[in-house]
């Protein structure tokens, strides 16, 4: 149940929302990056491997 | 066991694989129950009425904003000092979540600060070292991004590091320094005179466990990320050499 935030309901939404937001992009590109880094990684490992195997 | 064993990119990557998932855990969980805490389920203040939720955020924001540069400055003193490249790329790493604390910290603080003091933005001897310190941020990275040769790149970040830390330390300590300005003194001390009512101040302390285990969790995924980005150099490296 959404607590009475009285005049100030907007400054704390506000900021509620903009913090959760940030965090997000934050930790989604974190992911997204680590993902990608690891699969090329894992590519270039192959090629390698191929190419002295 | 030696502390220096995890400078060791192998030894960094099967203990991180291993602390990884807990911090996770730990973060999500803590965050999740310190957030709903506060916002749910504290009262509104006598002055400030509802706009007290917003210390939950701003808070333990504005304390990693300060100890993500003082933990940068440690691991790139050990660089400048060991040469242990674990500890550039974890500096490194931890540049870009330090920024967001420090953007989330000015933002929910202009959010409070409107209301409160009547304006979203005063030259105040706190604010300002924050606005430097998110400065000093971006320099960090920029700085890290235009230099091809991370040795070199990794040797003046670390230069960088040190003298940022200056408005890191006066981040923290501007209210003491200078006796004048809109911000109030610290929100947390062992003073039980001079910090928050209790009913503030537990759900605060777990919020604050949340942001550090977010920050651990984080520093830990983007400096595996490091590594493996060095590691995909030194194989293209070597690819283009042999082709």
């Amino acid at each position: 149940m959404m607590p009475d935030l009285g005049k100030y309901a907007g400054p704390v939404l506000g900021a509620y929302a903009a913090s959760i937001v940030l965090i997000l992009l934050l930790v989604g590109i974190s992911l997204w990056r680590g993902s990608r880094m690891r699969r090329a990684l894992e590519e270039a490992e192959a090629r390698q491997g191929q190419d002295h195997g | 066991m030696s502390i220096w064993e995890y400078a060791n990119p192998k030894k960094f990557m099967q203990t991180s694989a291993w602390a990884l998932p807990w911090f996770t855990g730990l973060a999500v969980l803590s965050m999740l129950v310190g957030l709903i805490w506060g916002f749910f389920f504290t009262p509104d203040d006598y002055k400030q009425g509802s706009t007290v939720k917003i210390i939950f955020l701003h808070v333990p924001a504005a304390m990693l904003a300060i100890n993500a540069w003082l933990m940068m400055l440690v691991t790139s003193l050990i660089w400048l000092i060991r040469r242990h490249h674990v500890s550039a790329l974890a500096a490194k790493a931890a540049a870009p979540i330090g920024l967001t604390f420090t953007l989330i910290a000015l933002v929910t603080g202009a959010i409070w600060g409107q209301p409160m003091w009547g304006t979203w933005w005063a030259w105040d001897p706190r604010l300002t070292s924050f606005l430097i310190l998110f400065l000093f941020y971006l320099g960090y990275i920029a700085l890290w991004q235009a230099i091809d040769n991370p040795d070199t790149a990794a040797d003046l970040t670390s230069v960088l590091c040190i003298v940022g830390s200056v408005f890191a330390v006066l981040s923290r300590y501007a209210v003491n320094f200078w006796n004048q300005g809109l911000h109030q003194g610290a929100s947390l001390s062992l003073d039980k005179e001079e910090h928050v009512s209790d009913v503030f101040y537990f759900p605060l302390l777990v919020c604050i466990g949340g942001f550090i285990a977010l920050f651990v969790a984080l520093v830990l995924l983007r400096t595996r990320t490091e590594i493996r980005s060095r590691r995909l150099q030194a194989l293209l490296t070597r690819e283009r050499g042999t082709a």
